[in-house]
């Protein structure tokens, strides 16, 4: 009795997953943890389906991997925030060409107390040189991703090589932003991150915002279809749509539509 | 022929059953040293000696369970032989199904048709007073119980040659009576008989021939009125009157007399 | 400590509400893990069974690789079928990456180890058992091994539990080989793993609870069966 009662409910719960209509139009993009932790994939996606019929499926990992992901072919389009990656991706063949889409921009978080007193600099060098000197701690996403390359473009300009302290004062956490800032939260220490996942970060614990606005800080997205050429089975034709939507006027008015408890989180600036 | 005859199929006798020179080694020692015997028809021989003389090897060796490391076991008609022997072993060996199932289950193993299977196992159930328990678990019924059914799945595929090895030596007095009388029942539907015992009362309730065996060698066979009455070996004879052989050894004067020495 | 009570009244608000996110992600969990363990018994029990009755060149690694192989890691799992998956890869041309089917195999080739380790165990303690009986019977360890399957049915219906809990429990595979895209390839662990990414500790905590439970419901109810029948049986 008890078996075939057990028995029913599995068989329930596991057919009422609708199967995946084979015919389903989709393409699949590889972007990162930050930008999808922010929240923007959820809100402007659902537009491009609704005047397209085509369905996003969304693949976040971190800006390396997500490189790595593209370049096998395992994508159908890239949507990363590293200039420099990005440009060497299409030399190197594999993506068709890269475009402007949004920016935002990244903070320094830090504890309450700000006890390497950053609060107020206006170089965002200044300020983690205060940091390193004072030896306080500081987490680093350590994973190879825009996040990850833009703060050792930043320590490469305070000419320092925080490797050196790496398990000191400087901790490497290998991780997402998200779980960095956990990290660095639960620590206390500073960091650098994303404004976009901070604002919706929701595990602040002692953190606070305490450094912004330096132009370095600058944090450009760049869409790229994968090269056909190179991965015959891309979906060229949707994806090329999506990049056509996504820089083009709808989809640049919903970035800019979209706010983070009050405050816009991307800015669009693709170029007509 | 009517397949639900009781009996063995008599279409061709596997019987009789010669050891030659047989011998059994292992792990560097010799257990059972140049045994040869003739195992004639319609007798049941019971073989007997103190334990760890090698009555259970012997056993297995003209079962087929275990191949001598010199000399033959040879039945006559030698195509399959084994598939007209049996053998029901000290602790019954039940899978975890019903009692009737046991018995089917050896049934399906030969190949007998449904129709039939159900027909034999209904009779040999009820020749073994099982046939209220038949859809019990096997495993819940009692060792005696157990014991019978193994008899019993045994008979049902009507064997020629039947092997016990100690089948009452885990039973109280009533369930070692009442698979005694089984065994007597299959022997008396044409089934040779073949069993061992350590049991001085049980030889002689059921043996018509008697071997006895002593550290691998049999030294003494004979018809079981003759060596009950009248044994020719030494040991033998300490053995039907009753002495522990076995807890004496070395110790004892009488087995160091000399041409005992193995 | 309120992040513990909070995840409490997360965990009741989602089941109650039936939120249907988490039904379809509960389903999906469902379907890629019990999917993965009927799989990998399939091949599982044969497997160890064969081990188990059989002695062969090589018997003896074998038995260690698979004993072994019980330990590796999820993530490491998830990685090697990536790149056998990828359109760089071997098998690219399937499309199965970031796919349901991908997680599947995935985990089947997590939990097979763990059935075919433990149907061997069983199954060796058991010929030990039964083999003379069975020998005298016509049956060798080929026409053996059904029944010894069967009878060995208590032990090994654990030893699926135990390759369903490895499955349901494990997220580095399903995270590398599904994507963990929304409404396709989110499941139990992968959803948590990103709320806590999010900072959403309470929810976070809150769906950890709702697997447990399920996984405490699917556990009691077989050992239910198992006490009832076992009884039964002796």
């Amino acid at each position: 009795m008890i078996r075939h009662l057990l028995t029913a409910t599995l068989m329930a719960l596991v057919f009422s997953t609708p199967p995946l209509a084979a015919a389903e139009k989709y393409i699949t993009l590889v972007g990162t943890t930050s930008t999808d932790n922010s929240g923007l994939y959820d809100e402007i996606l659902p537009l491009f389906t609704a005047k397209t019929g085509i369905r996003v499926r969304v693949v976040s990992v971190g800006t390396g991997r997500a490189i790595n992901i593209a370049k096998n072919g395992d994508a159908d389009v890239l949507l990363v925030h590293h200039r420099k990656s990005e440009d060497t991706f299409v030399a190197e063949g594999y993506g068709v060409r890269r475009h402007d889409v949004m920016y935002n921009d990244f903070i320094i978080i830090g504890p309450e107390n700000d006890p390497a007193n950053i609060w107020g600099l206006k170089s965002v060098v200044d300020g983690l040189v205060q940091i390193a000197s004072t030896r306080n701690f500081f987490v680093s996403r350590g994973d190879d991703s825009g996040t990850h390359k833009k703060e050792l473009s930043i320590w490469k300009l305070a000419g320092i090589d925080p490797a050196k302290s790496s398990g000191q004062w400087y901790r490497e956490a290998g991780a997402g932003m998200g779980a960095t800032l956990n990290t660095a939260s639960a620590m206390p220490a500073y960091t650098l991150s994303d404004r976009g996942t901070w604002l919706k970060f929701e595990n602040r614990g002692g953190l606070r915002l305490l450094a912004e606005n330096d132009p370095l800080l600058l944090n450009p997205y760049g869409v790229i279809l994968i090269n056909p050429k190179r991965h015959p089975h891309v979906k060229a034709k949707m994806g090329q749509a999506f990049i056509d939507w996504i820089t083009g006027a709808e989809g640049q008015a919903a970035i800019a539509a979209y706010r983070i408890k009050g405050r816009q989180a991307f800015f669009p600036n693709a170029r007509k | 022929m009517n397949a639900l005859a009781p009996g063995p199929v008599s279409a061709s006798s596997i019987l009789p059953l010669e050891l030659d020179g047989v011998c059994f080694e292992a792990g560097g020692t010799r257990l059972i040293k140049d045994v040869s015997w003739r195992f004639g028809a319609d007798l049941r021989t019971v073989v007997i000696g103190p334990n760890g003389a090698g009555k259970s090897l012997l056993l297995r060796l003209c079962h087929g369970l275990i191949k001598p490391s010199q000399g033959h076991v040879r039945w006559q008609n030698e195509a399959n032989p084994a598939r007209h022997q049996a053998m029901v072993f000290q602790r019954p060996v039940m899978l975890r199904r019903s009692v009737a199932a046991n018995v089917d289950y050896a049934l399906k193993l030969r190949h007998v048709p449904r129709r039939q299977r159900t027909d034999i196992i209904d009779r040999v159930l009820h020749e073994t007073g099982l046939k209220r328990l038949a859809d019990q678990p096997a495993r819940v019924l009692s060792i005696g119980e157990q014991q019978k059914l193994a008899l019993a799945r045994a008979w049902a595929l009507k064997p020629q040659v039947l092997f016990l090895d100690e089948p009452t030596a885990s039973l109280d007095p009533a369930a070692t009576h009442g698979v005694e009388e089984i065994i007597a029942a299959i022997h008396a539907q044409g089934t040779r008989i073949i069993m061992t015992t350590h049991d001085l009362g049980q030889a002689r309730r059921m043996a018509d021939e008697v071997l006895f065996i002593n550290r691998g060698r049999i030294l003494e066979a004979a018809p079981a009125k003759a060596f009950f009455e009248k044994p020719k070996n030494d040991l033998a004879q300490a053995f039907v009157r009753g002495e522990l052989l076995w807890w004496n050894k070395g110790r004892d004067n009488r087995k160091n007399q000399p041409g005992l020495q193995t | 400590m309120t992040d513990f009570s909070d995840a409490i009244s997360n965990a009741l608000a989602l089941v109650f509400g039936l939120d249907a996110a988490l039904t379809e992600i509960v389903g999906l969990s469902l379907r890629v893990s019990l999917t993965a363990v009927a799989i990998a018994a399939a091949i599982g029990m044969p497997v160890g069974a064969l081990l188990a009755l059989y002695r062969f060149r090589g018997r003896f690694f074998l038995v260690v690789s698979m004993n072994a192989l019980m330990g590796l890691p999820p993530v490491v799992v998830g990685l090697i079928v990536y790149l056998l998956l990828s359109r760089a890869g071997p098998f690219g041309v399937f499309g199965l990456l970031f796919t349901p089917t991908a997680m599947i195999i995935a985990q089947v080739l997590l939990v097979t180890p763990i059935i075919a380790a433990l149907t061997r165990q069983v199954i060796e303690d058991l010929w030990v058992e039964y083999e003379e009986q069975m020998r005298s019977l016509g049956a060798g360890p080929g026409r053996a091994m059904p029944a010894l399957l069967w009878d060995g049915r208590f032990t090994l219906i654990t030893a699926i539990l135990a390759g369903f809990g490895r499955a349901t429990a494990e997220v580095g595979a399903v995270m590398i080989v599904g994507g963990n895209i929304d409404h396709v390839t989110r499941v139990m662990t992968t959803s948590i793993a990103l709320e806590v990414s999010k900072g959403n500790l309470a929810l976070a905590l809150g769906l950890g609870i709702i697997l447990l439970v399920l996984s405490a419901g699917i556990n009691g109810a077989a050992y239910m069966i198992q006490h009832e029948t076992r009884r039964w049986h002796a």
